[in-house]
C-alpha cells in the first residue's frame, strides 16, 4: 500500500516528525507497535515506531531521526509525496496494565517511541514520572506531548543546557532511586548506550525494565531473523517476538555489534546520496 | 520423419553461459532452446496414447497434447494448452524437478533419456511471452463470491487463477511490497528472472485478481476480519517462512546469516546491485553455507556471484543424500564451489568485534538409517577442524510462519505448528478456510504448492457454489 504524507515538522537539527495516510493501520496500531515503509523501488525497507495515530482521519505518525541515507531521503520528502509502501502495524503491542509508579525515559528520537506508550499506561491509571533527555535543549523533543500524558516530569541534557545536567539514567537514580522513591517499572527507549545505562541502574534497585529495541531489520515479519538478539540466552527475533523486552535480560553488546554491521555500506551509500542531491543542485 | 529416425535423435542439450563467466554474474544460466532445438526435441515424444508423463505431473499438464504442438511449430498453440491447466509455465520450466516427475515417468527414458519436457514448456512460456501475443480468457460470469488469498507464492497464485477464470472475486493479501513469494525473495534471478515472475502475475491481474501487497494478515487485519469484511472464503498459502538455525554457540555473529535473509536481500532487495540499490549486503571472500537442499545451492551460488574467492557447502551426510536437485549441484560444482561433505559445524568462532572468522566442525560418517530412510550422520570423535570464513549461511530449512495460526482461533496446526487440511480439498478446521502448499506440507517445492492449490480450489468451487 503507498501512503502519501500529509504533515511533516522538523523538530530539531535531524528529526523530524511526519503524518502519512493510513487508515488500516490507524485503526490497528496499539502502543509499541512499528511500521515498515518503503521510498521507492530501489529504497530499502525502513522500520519506523509508530508516534501517535489518529484512527478517525486514518493518519500515523512517524518520528525518525537522520542517520542515514534512506532516512536522509526520507528527511527530503514533502507534503503531498507518496511512500511507495507502508506496512504494519507490526510487532507486539506493549502490555499495558496498572502497575503503580512508572518511571517512561526517552533519550533523544527514543522519545517519539515512548510518548505513546506513557500515555496507554497513564490512561490505564499509572502514575507516570517522566524522564526524557537529549545531549543538549535543541535536541530534546515532544516535551509538551509528555508533559501532557506525566505525573512528574524531568528534563535531562548532557551538557546541562536545560534541566538536570546528567544522563537520564542518572537523573533516575539521583532523584527517584537513591532517595527511596517508588519506582514499580521502568520503559525506556533511545539510542542502545543509554538504554544500557538504565538498566545497568535499575538492576541494582531490582526494578522491572522494559526496552524496545531496535535492530536491523529485513521483511520485518519474522522471516529472515535479521533482528535476532540474545534476551535471557535464548534467541529473539525483535520483528515478532519485540520490539520490547526485559532490559535486564538483553545482551546488549551482541546488539550494539550486530548494529554496526553495514556501517560501511552505509557510508559509501549516504555520500552516494549526498553527491547526487548536491549534483542536482538539492539542498 | 519416420518414427525410426525420430528415435534415433539424442536429447537437444540446453545451451548454458559458461561457468566462468556466469559465476560472476545474475543472469540467467540456462540460454534456451532455439525454434530449431524445440521442434528437434519435440519428436523424440512418441505421444503415447495413455502417457505416463502426465501421472508424474502434480498438475496434470498435458504433455503429450503440448507437445505435438511445438512439433508442428505452434509455439503459441503449446503454450496456451499448457495455460489451461497450469497458470506458470514460464516458472515451472524453471524450477520443477522434472527429473523426479514428468521426466521420469517417460518411456523413452527406459532404453535412451527422457523427453526434455521443462525445456519445452520453458521454451514455449518463453516464446509465448517475447511475442507478446499474451491471449486473455474472456471473463466468465460473476458468482458474486469473493475470495481472499493469503500469500501470493506458487500455491496462492494457482488457487487465485483457477477461482478468478471460474467467476469469483479474488484479492490476493501479500505481506511484502512484491508479489510472487518465494519465487520473487527466496528462488535468485540467475534461475528464475524475476520479469518472468512479473509477467505471470501480470498474466493473473489481466485476468482479474487483485492484489493488495504491504497486506500482513494477522496484523493487518485478520482471517475473521476478512470473513467481516465480506470475503465468502480464504486460502492461506503463506508459506514456510520460518528460519531455523542450529542453536550452536556463535550464531548470532556478524556475518551469520539465514538462508532467507540472505536470499532476500540479495533477490528481493536487489542487495547484488548495492549501492544502486539501498539495501547492502556482506560480500564475504570466504563463504561458508550449511546444508544441502536447493536453498543452499542457491546460497552458495549466490556468495560466488557477489565475489567470493572461496565458497564452501558444509553437508553432514554423503553426496547421495543431499535433498538438492543433481542439476543444481552440477551447477554449483561448475562455478568452482568447494564441497565438505560429512561434515558437521559444532561452532562459530568471532573476533573482538563481533565478526564471524571462523567455523569450527566436526567429521561424520554414515550410520543406521533414521526415520528419514537416510543413513543417519555420525560425527567422528577428536575430528575437529576449522575453516575460516567470513561469512556463513545457514540453509538447513525453514517453519512455519505462525502469524495467521496464532491469530486464527480454531484453526488446528500439528505440533511443527503447520496448518492441518485435508490433502484432497485443502479444508481446515475452520468453515470456508482452506490451506496448502508449505503452510501444510512444510518446506517443498513450487510445483507441488501448485498441485495442492488446484485441489483446494476445485474444492473451493463447489463450497462457495453450495453456500447460499
Amino acid at each position: 500500500m503507498s501512503a502519501k504524507i500529509l504533515e511533516k515538522q522538523q523538530l530539531s537539527e535531524n528529526v523530524y516528525k511526519m503524518v502519512l495516510e493510513g487508515a488500516k493501520i490507524a485503526q490497528k496500531r496499539k502502543a509499541g507497535q512499528f511500521v515498515v515503509l518503503r521510498i521507492h523501488e530501489e529504497g530499502e525497507r525502513i522500520p519506523l515506531t509508530i508516534a501517535d495515530a489518529d484512527p478517525v482521519k486514518g493518519t500515523v505518525t512517524i518520528i525518525f531521526q537522520v542517520v542515514g541515507k534512506s532516512t536522509g531521503h526520507l528527511a527530503d520528502l514533502n507534503v503531498g509525496d507518496v511512500l511507495l509502501d507502508l506496512v504494519g502495524p507490526l510487532g507486539k503491542p506493549t502490555h499495558i496494565e496498572k502497575v503503580g509508579v512508572v518511571a517512561c525515559i526517552g533519550g533523544g528520537v527514543g522519545i517519539a517511541p515512548v510518548y505513546p506508550i506513557t500515555q496507554a499506561l497513564k490512561n490505564a491509571g499509572n502514575h507516570i514520572v517522566s524522564i526524557i533527555g537529549a545531549r543538549n535543549r535543541d535536541l530534546i523533543i515532544m516535551e509538551d506531548e509528555m508533559k501532557a500524558v506525566s505525573d512528574e516530569f524531568i528534563v535531562a541534557t548532557d551538557d546541562g543546557s536545560y534541566g538536570y545536567k546528567g544522563f537520564v539514567s542518572q537523573a533516575l537514580e539521583d532523584k527517584y532511586l537513591l532517595p527511596g522513591k517508588k519506582i514499580d517499572m521502568v520503559v525506556a527507549i533511545g539510542p542502545v548506550p543509554m538504554m544500557r545505562a538504565v538498566t545497568d541502574t535499575t538492576r541494582k534497585y531490582n526494578v522491572p525494565t522494559v526496552v524496545s529495541l531496535n535492530s536491523i531489520m529485513v521483511d520485518a515479519t519474522g522471516m529472515c531473523g535479521a533482528c535476532r538478539v540474545s534476551v535471557g540466552g535464548k534467541t529473539q527475533f525483535v520483528c515478532v517476538d519485540g520490539p520490547e523486552f526485559d532490559g535486564h535480560q538483553v545482551n546488549f553488546k551482541e546488539l550494539i555489534d550486530r548494529q554496526r554491521i553495514y556501517l560501511n555500506e552505509e557510508k559509501e551509500c549516504y555520500d552516494h546520496y549526498c553527491s547526487c542531491r548536491l549534483g542536482k543542485g538539492g539542498i | 520423419m519416420e518414427m525410426k529416425d525420430r528415435l534415433k535423435i539424442p536429447r537437444q542439450p540446453m545451451p548454458e553461459q559458461d561457468p566462468k563467466v556466469r559465476a560472476r554474474n545474475f543472469d540467467e544460466v540456462p540460454l534456451g532452446y532455439t525454434p530449431e532445438t524445440a521442434k528437434t526435441e519435440a519428436l523424440r515424444c512418441i505421444t503415447c496414447k495413455n502417457p505416463s508423463c502426465v501421472d508424474g505431473c502434480p498438475v496434470q499438464v498435458d504433455i503429450p497434447g503440448f507437445i505435438s504442438r511445438v512439433m508442428e511449430g505452434d509455439f503459441i498453440g503449446a503454450a496456451r494448452h499448457i495455460k489451461q491447466t497450469n497458470a506458470l509455465p514460464a516458472v515451472c520450466g524453471r524450477v520443477c524437478p522434472q527429473e523426479v516427475q514428468c521426466e521420469e515417468r517417460c518411456v523413452r527414458g527406459k532404453k535412451a533419456e527422457p523427453v526434455a519436457i521443462g525445456r519445452l514448456e520453458r521454451f514455449v512460456a518463453d516464446f509465448e511471452r517475447a511475442t507478446g501475443d499474451v491471449a486473455i480468457p474472456e471473463a466468465p460470469p460473476s458468482t458474486g463470491k469473493k475470495v481472499a488469498i493469503v500469500g501470493s507464492g506458487p500455491s496462492g497464485l494457482t488457487v487465485a487463477g483457477d477461482l478468478v477464470q471460474l467467476g469469483h472475486d479474488v484479492t490476493i493479501f501479500e505481506a511484502l511490497h512484491k508479489p510472487g513469494g518465494v519465487l520473487v525473495y527466496g528462488i535468485p534471478e540467475f534461475r528464475l528472472p524475476k520479469a518472468i515472475v512479473a509477467a505471470e502475475v501480470d498474466y493473473l491481474q489481466k485476468l482479474g485478481v487483485k492484489i493488495s501487497t504491504s497486506f500482513v494478515v494477522g496484523k493487518t487485519s485478520t482471517v475473521d476480519e476478512l470473513f467481516e469484511e465480506g470475503y465468502d472464503a480464504v486460502y492461506l498459502g503463506t508459506g514456510a517462512g520460518l528460519p531455523t538455525f542450529m542453536n550452536i554457540p556463535g550464531e548470532n555473529l556478524n556475518g551469520v546469516y539465514s538462508a532467507n535473509e540472505y536470499l532476500t536481500r540479495s533477490n528481493l532487495m536487489k542487495a547484488y546491485k548495492f549501492p544502486e540499490y539501498d539495501t547492502p549486503i556482506v560480500k564475504g571472500r570466504n563463504v561458508a553455507v550449511v546444508g544441502g537442499g536447493n536453498v543452499a545451492m542457491d546460497s552458495v551460488r549466490t556468495a560466488m556471484r557477489l565475489g567470493a574467492d572461496h565458497v564452501y557447502l558444509i553437508y553432514r551426510r554423503s553426496r547421495a543424500e543431499m535433498p538438492a536437485r543433481i542439476e543444481e549441484i552440477h551447477h554449483a560444482e561448475e562455478e568452482g564451489i568447494e564441497l565438505h561433505l560429512l561434515t558437521n559445524p559444532t561452532r562459530y568462532i568471532g573476533n573482538d568485534k563481533g565478526w564471524v572468522v571462523g567455523v569450527e566442525c566436526l567429521k561424520m560418517e554414515l550410520g543406521e538409517p533414521d526415520e528419514s530412510g537416510r543413513r543417519r550422520p555420525v560425527p567422528m570423535k577428536g575430528s575437529e577442524f576449522v575453516i575460516d570464513v567470513d561469512t556463513v549461511v545457514v540453509a538447513i530449512g525453514a517453519g512455519a510462519n505462525p502469524l495467521v495460526q496464532s491469530t486464527t482461533p480454531g484453526l488446528n496446526t500439528n505440533k511443527w505448528n503447520y496448518i492441518v487440511a485435508d490433502e484432497e480439498t485443502g479444508q481446515t478446521s475452520r468453515e470456508g478456510v482452506f490451506a496448502g502448499g508449505d503452510i501444510v506440507t512444510g518446506a517443498a517445492t513450487v510445483i507441488l504448492a501448485m498441485g495442492a492449490g488446484r485441489k483446494a480450489a476445485q474444492a473451493m468451487h463447489r463450497y462457495l457454489m453450495s453456500k447460499k
